[in-house]
């Protein structure tokens, strides 16, 4: 019950909060904070209960008892759905890091929202139980459910709060992730068809439908629905158009958790689902996923680098590093798999940071124009330390999160496929190019003497240090993490591995 | 050895003192916490060479599991033979003067405080690139000083073209560093480790002298190596890189950061002899860049400049060295150059220093009587520089040239090569000298350097005199082929050269004998004065070839083309509900009807069927 | 059962008259009014249709449908008027052709 209890903290703490606006509109802040304080200690008080031996057990694809928690509840017998959330090491993580990243959106809006701020930080706990709700769930339609949770209340953020531009910009973000999320709905229907046919019982369920010997086009067409929903969330080339309007037009909250959790849940579903779902057809189809990777690699990076809207080039090199992601996923070894998820977190790290610097500057300079920018050292010293730090960060220089993940990535990929391993590793020269740029033109320069700014306080500080401590850690002692999800991925390779051997050994046969 | 893991940690911990200060660390407690810290790390090092020199027992030391991912266990761990003695040897004790002429340098600078954060955390990481015991280890080490220096050069953040001379040091070095990263993907895939002497161990057992893989993998960390170093192709980062403070060009743009690629050559030198062509590819770009360096050098007018060509030269030699198999020479060639290019650039600092920033040679002249310390410092330097007999870089240079010319082959080549590069380093070396020191004064020095200036000038003076004495403790870490003994006169010519440039350069320069201004009048003479002046037009290559067409794809695509591809979509359900909007007319009547003739459209279907 | 028997076929015949002049009414008239009333007859035509078809086969059915009939149409009628007086207040008339703010 723990996980349920976990997800329905969140969602009534958005009630609250939103109820709580009556009586001052400060208080809805106080209460969201509380709850995902609360919420970040029942997740510590679940992991603490659980004993250390669990943690290194392989989770069996098949069954969830081995897993580290497991609830099963019927939901619609009749269609074989259930309310079914499991936890292994992969969702721990994400989890932890959803309701970290939800502390500093958060405290990156505390002086930002100043009107609807019931409604606003409602929206904003609601958006973090739905996607605690997508890492957790293994009944597909369940899944399903929390993937439009997430998008709904994200919708009304980017709509209701955000800049200039934002009823466009939420528009073509609920587009892009309906139409992708109806594919998905498809494609879930279709599999537990054809889960009904082979097994004789429908049933939604992940581990009833891990290892379904599916082949011909329908399965291509329908591991394609899985494949497109996820990569327009991750968001992966060609279909990341939505991100950079979304960035750009959101608030700073929106942003953060975007950039910092949304797109992750594209890289777990890849992860989870999409390729232990369809080991054979992604097996074939992994030389395209991984072009497309590079591919977003390098032009994520090369747009980023045109960018004059300082949102805007975060945006895209979150696309340059997500496209890092999709690389990873495919190539499908250990060393890469561990980069991808390492990614997921160091990038959910930098990312958020630099939209909240970014959001910070547009709150002192009503602008996010970087043409209007430049020399803000002068006046905001701290500011530019973090930004160069998390710049440096963001290019991937070695000793903190992002170069380990892109590093991992890079050495499994170079196994599998050399010649993409070199074309992506010129995203890391781009990188640099970008993210120099960037400190340039804002806080390098001659500065602006007439300008008053006002540098980080306290509050934002020490968001900021957090993360920093956290991008540190993860840089030169990752080990936590990649134990944590090493049971995971192990489970998950060996799933793959087995079926791959199993769809030879049958069509050898045949023959 | 317990005292180790302190050698990185010092420099580190005042680096992190110092930014958490936020810049509110009083100056004096910053110089003190830079110049103290790297100076107590000096001490460990002394302690550790000391214990090595006197039982040539490698030194080990794991601190933890960096990751451990599959087969993948790289360790922070450091390993101490005499190569690293030497290396950290030249990094602390010409760090420890350097920071300590930074004191007064840097003094009424408002950001003292960022300045010993950065020259301490690139000490650090110079540190930890040199003790790595792994490559991965190195290259973070490797990136760190790529950072710090890019922190450094854009130190006086205020000008947008420190920032562009920053960025070019990084991103040009960072091209590199791509090579070097894909080398490392490729050692560890083939040979399933990055352990230095565990993969040299299996390099030399799974691939033969002149394999494609082990040629492959060495030409990719001759990428990194060559970015760090500063050659050709990639050598165009340094000179711009001079637009950070002078002891930072010091430090890490002649003493230390720069000959990294030396050093990585030298430390996996198993794994090059494996690979003859990387060899010679090595030895030719070497030769190729001193003899480049050393015309550009000769062309140019801002003295900062000149002693960066002359650096790029420099490790051109050490790269030649490398390239014809003397990798202990090559180390030689590195120490003696640390110590005389560093007061070569200190000296310079200073007289910048005095003379209110002027960089322009030309308008210099006739300081050698008005600042005596620092002309007796450039004299020494410039000596040394040139390779005058008994200097120190004498004897480094001497050895590589004899190596080369021992080479089988291409050797006469190489060292014919190497000698008109000597030549031309004598003529552009004294010419700084005479320029600057002698004839008439063109500006006044408005003050004299201090103590803190003056000591570590001094100090390295004497280092660069007798620095071709030490014997460094590399016999048994570096292979040393030695020579055979070669004929007198071949010597002879090598001790002579340095001479004959001397005296070409009194001719010119200082002696009138020969008007070299009526020589860069006449046009030929000033198509090539430009052509040398601006670099050879590498750069310029480079701009029309790669910086140009990256900003104008970025400048083109910037308004995302992809979205043209949903644009289209978004038009065509635009053009489809234009054409189907005529029918909502709005009008009750007309919807009534519509509906009543399709319930008779349908109810005639149905009837059809059923009949 | 006695007493006069009206073939099912006539009531039927009459109520599909009553619907065809509700429909023509429907059709025709752009006066809202008339347009409501002529929906009513629609209405009673139908029921009128399920009354006969329960008294033919002796179910309830019919009547009970009958009164659901009448009960919608209470509730029609109710909306309707509301909706015509604030038409006629907002548009001044109860021309229907006139009121198309409706159209693409």
């Amino acid at each position: 019950m723990s996980m349920v209890v976990l997800i329905g903290l969140l969602l009534i703490g958005g009630v609250i909060a939103w109820w709580t606006e009556r009586i001052n509109s400060d208080w809805p802040r106080w209460v969201a904070l509380a709850t995902v304080c609360a919420a970040l200690l029942y997740l510590l008080r679940i992991t603490a209960s659980l004993s250390l031996e669990s943690f290194e057990l392989v989770p069996d694809p098949h069954d969830g008892a081995s897993w580290l928690l497991h609830l099963k509840l019927a939901w619609i017998p009749r269609f074989g759905i259930n309310f079914e959330l499991a936890m292994d090491g992969l969702s721990l993580l994400l989890v932890a890091l959803t309701l970290l990243l939800g502390l500093i959106a958060i405290a990156s809006s505390w002086s930002e929202i100043n009107f609807k701020t019931g409604f606003f930080h409602a929206n904003l706990l609601w958006t973090l139980a739905g996607v605690c709700g997508v890492f957790l769930a293994l009944d597909l339609f369940l899944f399903f459910l929390f993937w439009e949770v997430m998008l709904i209340p994200m919708y009304l953020l980017i709509a209701i709060w955000g800049h200039e531009n934002s009823g466009y910009a939420a528009m073509k973000f609920f587009i892009f992730t309906q139409f992708s999320g109806l594919l998905m709905l498809l494609s879930i229907v279709v599999l537990a068809w054809q889960g009904a046919v082979t097994n004789g019982l429908l049933s939604f369920s992940y581990f009833d439908l891990l290892g379904l010997p599916l082949e011909g086009p329908l399965a291509w067409v329908t591991m394609l629905g899985f494949f497109i929903a996820f990569t327009v969330k991750l968001p992966g080339f060609p279909f990341h158009t939505w991100l950079p309007d979304a960035h750009t037009q959101a608030p700073t909250a929106g942003s953060v958790l975007l950039a910092g959790i949304l797109l992750k849940t594209g890289a777990y579903g890849l992860l989870r689902f999409c390729i232990p779902l369809f080991p054979d057809i992604s097996a074939q189809f992994a030389p395209i996923a991984m072009g497309l990777g590079a591919a977003g690699v390098i032009y994520g990076a090369i747009l980023a680098f045109g960018q004059t809207d300082f949102k805007r080039l975060v945006a895209y090199s979150s696309v340059s590093h997500m496209g890092f992601v999709l690389l990873g996923l495919y190539a499908w070894n250990t060393l890469a798999l561990q980069g991808a998820v390492m990614q997921m977190v160091a990038h959910g790290v930098s990312t958020a940071a630099l939209f909240t610097l970014a959001g910070s500057l547009q709150q002192r300079l009503h602008t996010r124009d970087m043409r209007q920018m430049g020399g803000l050292w002068h006046q905001a010293p701290r500011m530019g330390a973090c930004a160069m730090f998390f710049a440096l960060a963001s290019l991937g220089l070695p000793g903190l999160g992002n170069f380990v993940a892109e590093f991992l990535i890079l050495l499994g990929l170079f196994a599998v496929q050399p010649w993409l391993c070199a074309v992506a590793a010129l995203g890391l020269i781009s990188a640099a190019i970008y993210a120099l740029w960037m400190m340039q033109q804002t806080f390098q320069g001659e500065p602006d003497t007439g300008r008053q700014m006002r540098d980080f306080n306290g509050r934002e500080m020490l968001a900021m240090t957090t993360m920093i401590v956290a991008l540190i850690g993860l840089g030169l002692y990752p080990q936590p993490v990649l134990d944590l999800v090493e049971p995971t991925l192990d489970a998950l390779q060996q799933e793959v591995r087995s079926d791959v051997i199993r769809a030879f050994a049958t069509t050898s046969a045949a023959q | 050895m317990a005292v180790l893991w302190l050698i990185p940690f010092l420099p580190f911990l005042s680096a992190t003192l110092m930014l958490l200060s936020a810049g509110r660390m009083p100056r004096y407690l910053s110089a003190w916490l830079g110049v103290g810290s790297i100076g107590l790390a000096a001490v460990c090092v002394a302690l550790v060479a000391r214990a090595y020199l006197a039982d040539h027992q490698v030194q080990e030391l794991t601190l933890w599991t960096w990751m451990s991912v599959d087969n993948f266990t790289p360790r922070i761990a450091f390993r101490v033979d005499g190569l690293t003695v030497v290396m950290m040897s030249v990094i602390t004790g010409v760090g420890f003067l350097i920071h300590l002429y930074s004191v007064e340098f840097m003094w009424e600078d408002e950001s003292i405080c960022r300045y010993f954060a950065y020259m301490n955390l690139f000490v650090a990481a110079m540190l930890l690139l040199v003790m790595a015991d792994n490559l991965l280890l190195l290259y973070l080490g490797w990136e760190g000083v790529g950072a710090c220096s890019y922190l450094l050069v854009g130190f006086w953040y205020r000008d947008p073209d420190n920032g562009r001379a920053a960025r070019k040091a990084f991103i040009v070095t960072r091209v590199g560093d791509t090579a070097m990263a894909l080398g490392l993907f490729l050692l560890f895939t083939e040979l399933g480790t990055l352990d230095i002497q565990p993969l040299m161990a299996a390099a030399n057992d799974r691939w033969q002298i002149g394999d494609t893989l082990p040629i492959l993998a060495t030409a990719l960390l001759l990428g990194g190596a060559l970015g760090k170093s500063a050659q050709l192709p990639l050598h165009t980062w340094l000179p711009d890189a001079m637009a950070g403070p002078t002891p930072v060009s010091a430090l890490i743009h002649a003493a230390t950061m720069v000959t990294a690629g030396v050093y990585l050559i030298a430390r996996l030198y198993e794994l090059f002899l494996l690979a003859p062509p990387t060899l010679a590819v090595i030895a030719w770009i070497g030769l190729l860049t001193l003899l480049l360096a050393a015309f550009t050098a000769l062309a140019q007018k801002d003295i900062k400049r000149i002693l960066a060509y002359s650096t790029i030269s420099q490790i051109g030699y050490m790269f030649l060295a490398l390239g014809v198999g003397a990798f202990a020479s090559s180390i030689f060639h590195l120490v003696t150059h640390a110590f005389f290019k560093a007061l070569l650039f200190l000296a310079a600092g200073a007289v910048i220093h005095c003379l209110h920033h002027e960089h322009n040679i030309f308008r210099m002249g006739g300081l050698r009587t008005r600042l005596p310390v620092v002309f007796l410092s450039f004299l020494i330097g410039s000596a040394a520089l040139a390779a005058l007999p008994f200097s120190s870089g004498f004897f480094s240079k001497e050895g590589i040239l004899l190596s080369a010319w021992t080479q089988p082959g291409i050797g006469p080549w190489l060292w014919a090569g190497g000698l008109l590069g000597a030549l031309l380093t004598s003529i552009y070396s004294f010419r700084l000298v005479f320029i600057v020191f002698f004839g008439e004064a063109q500006t006044e020095p408005d003050r004299q350097p201090g103590w803190q200036m003056a000591i570590p000038l001094m100090v390295l003076c004497v280092l660069s005199l007798v620095g071709g004495w030490f014997v460094l403790p590399l016999s048994g870490v570096l292979p040393d082929p030695g020579h055979d003994p070669v004929s007198h006169w071949v010597e002879y010519i090598s001790i002579g050269t340095p001479l004959l440039g001397l005296t070409v350069a009194y001719l010119l320069y200082l002696g009138r004998q020969v008007s070299i201004a009526s020589l860069m009048a006449s046009p030929a003479g000033a198509a090539v004065q430009s052509f040398w002046y601006g670099g050879a037009r590498i750069d310029k290559l480079y701009d029309l070839l790669l910086v140009r067409p990256f900003t104008g794809l970025t400048h083109w695509w910037r308004n995302e083309p992809v979205d043209l591809l949903y644009n289209a979509l978004v038009w065509m359900t635009r053009w489809g509900h234009g054409r189907l909007v005529v029918l909502q007319t709005g009008e009750l009547r007309w919807y009534a009807t519509s509906m009543v003739f399709g319930l008779l459209l349908l109810l005639a279907i149905v009837l059809r069927d059923s009949a | 059962m006695g007493g006069l028997q009206i073939p099912l076929e006539h009531v039927l015949l009459i109520a599909s008259c009553l619907f065809s002049c509700g429909l023509a009414g429907l059709m025709l008239r752009r006066n809202l009014i008339f347009m409501l009333m002529s929906l009513e007859v629609m209405l009673n035509s139908a029921a009128l249709a399920f009354v006969a078809a329960g008294a033919r086969w002796g179910q309830p059915d019919g009547q009970i449908i009958f009164l659901f009939i009448l009960s919608i149409a209470a509730a029609e009628v109710a909306v309707g008027l509301g909706l015509v007086l604030q038409i006629q207040r907002r548009f001044k008339t109860l021309d229907m052709d006139q009121a198309n703010r409706l159209r693409g």
